[in-house]
């Protein structure tokens, strides 16, 4: 046997683990990965229903299923803000297409210039996936796909408003990277349920959307209390970034002609 | 090394020589995920089963590692284990794996990992290395734990998400104490378990590294 020290045995050493190491990884990888992608559905799931405040009381799988079945998930185009076919998207239905997958596809989504990209997302898609709440025909939350970059990583939620089409139930994020304790504070349930009854817009002077995040807490004898929410505490930039997203989302190149057509069906 | 018996190797780390408390390792890790006893539980076996595995495997192969890359070879051995406890987080306890989010990712660059397969798996055999592994991330863990206990009942009136003291804002008279849920006031809780321990086990007190001699001269009238 060689001397352990040598140069060859050194390289053949450094080439077998690095290739024992890299079949324990990817495998664990591909082995768990059908298991984590149905957390990730269920988590999805979760915070819409989190969102339009329907969460039931256990969170086993079946009756978060249950829960969900009552949703209905529609295609808007965002240009027109009309219902379109899942055929459009190349699906046979709503619920299987994956908008996040689409904005980056160059069919189904367009660049977005400097000056309109406030949320800092790139690619805008054309077709957006909305998800109704009926009861008896009659609609009671409409829930909307919101994203947007904060400080560290693109944030992923979803925020509910009543059929009045400017009140929100509730907003939510289900993906993000932000600083724990301070942005990660996204997900605090205290801060959230801070956003419930605040308005989107002052439809009286204009149909652009009016919310924002304040930097410290609002004062609620303001006139505009209704459409401000308390910025998160430390994380200037994470709070910065979602008053951008829902803007941008809720205004003209998001779902501004959509929320203007439900507003007139109502 | 003739006393080294299977007791000392696996329970020494948890109180007379444990790895934050004594050698001050990890404490990166100690302050964000003591938060609640749940999330301490999972980190603490999580670092239990990465130092106890890369013991045992660095052990086991500790004859061939050339001694010019061994340090390399120790962390692409603790990066992988680390990556495959996150998968396995991931998979089957996602909430969790949510909350500790990059924590557990860091594991790589806790020292009490690396630090027992250079100072003990290169120099013994794979089993007592192995039990070292479980003794080091035991002591980590029994640490985590008492910090998690204190920021959990004062900072949120809860063990393990079980409601002890009533908070205010549940209609009970418990005034949470916010500061307890920060970052800042585990070093706070570690620091008055250490002086806790050195009262218990005065062999832990180390030397002072100067002593002020009284006056010898008169000065300033």
């Amino acid at each position: 046997m060689s001397n352990k020290e040598s140069t060859n045995k050194t390289i053949l050493v450094a080439f077998l683990l690095c290739l024992a190491c890299s079949i324990v990884v990817a495998g664990s990888v591909v082995l768990l990965k059908p298991i984590q992608e149905v957390n990730k559905a269920l988590n999805l799931k979760v915070n819409i229903l989190a969102a339009a405040g329907l969460l039931p009381e256990s969170n086993d799988a079946a009756a978060i299923e249950a829960a969900f079945s009552k949703i209905e998930a529609r295609i808007v185009d965002l240009d027109s803000g009309e219902y379109v076919e899942p055929e459009v998207v190349g699906r046979k239905e709503a619920l299987a297409y994956d908008q996040r997958k689409a904005s980056k596809d160059p069919k189904l989504s367009s660049p977005l210039s400097g000056a309109d990209d406030i949320a800092s997302i790139k690619r805008r898609v054309k077709y957006a996936k909305v998800y109704l709440v009926k009861n008896e025909g009659q609609l009671e939350t409409i829930i909307l796909p919101i994203s947007g970059y904060g400080l560290w990583s693109t944030l992923h939620g979803f925020v509910a408003l009543e059929p009045d089409v400017n009140t929100i139930v509730g907003l939510g994020f289900y993906e993000h990277a932000e600083t724990p304790g301070l942005g990660g504070e996204v997900d605090n349930p205290r801060w959230k349920s801070s956003w419930t009854g605040k308005k989107l817009f002052d439809l009286s002077s204009s149909d652009d959307p009016k919310i924002k995040l304040l930097k410290g807490s609002v004062d609620p004898a303001s006139k505009n209390a209704e459409y401000e929410v308390d910025g998160l505490a430390g994380a200037t930039l994470t709070s910065r970034g979602v008053t951008n997203l829902i803007q941008f989302w809720t205004g003209e190149h998001g779902f501004q002609q959509y929320l203007n057509h439900l507003r007139k069906e109502v | 090394m003739s006393e080294m018996s299977v007791k000392k190797v696996l329970f020494d780390p948890v109180f007379t020589n444990n790895p934050i408390a004594l050698q001050i390792l990890g404490i990166c890790s100690a302050l964000a995920v003591t938060t609640s006893m749940e999330l301490s539980i999972v980190m603490g076996l999580a670092v239990c089963t990465v130092t106890g595995m890369s013991n045992l495997l660095i052990s086991t192969i500790r004859s061939q590692i050339p001694s010019s890359i061994r340090i390399i070879v120790q962390m692409t051995i603790i990066a992988s284990l680390v990556i495959v406890v996150d998968q396995i987080l991931k998979a089957y306890a996602y909430e969790i794996s949510k909350q500790l989010s990059v924590f557990v990712g860091l594991i790589i660059t806790n020292c009490i990992v690396m630090g027992r397969a250079e100072a003990f798996a290169m120099q013994n055999s794979p089993g007592i290395s192995f039990l070292d592994g479980i003794g080091n991330g035991l002591g980590y863990m029994v640490l985590l734990l008492a910090v998690a206990f204190f920021r959990e009942l004062l900072g949120a009136g809860k063990l393990f998400g079980i409601e002890i003291l009533p908070t205010v804002n549940d209609g009970g008279w418990y005034v949470p104490n916010g500061l307890l849920l920060l970052p800042p006031s585990a070093f706070f809780i570690i620091g008055f378990l250490i002086w806790g321990l050195r009262g218990w086990k005065k062999e832990q007190v180390e030397a002072p590294d100067y002593r002020m001699s009284s006056h010898t001269a008169r000065e300033a009238f």
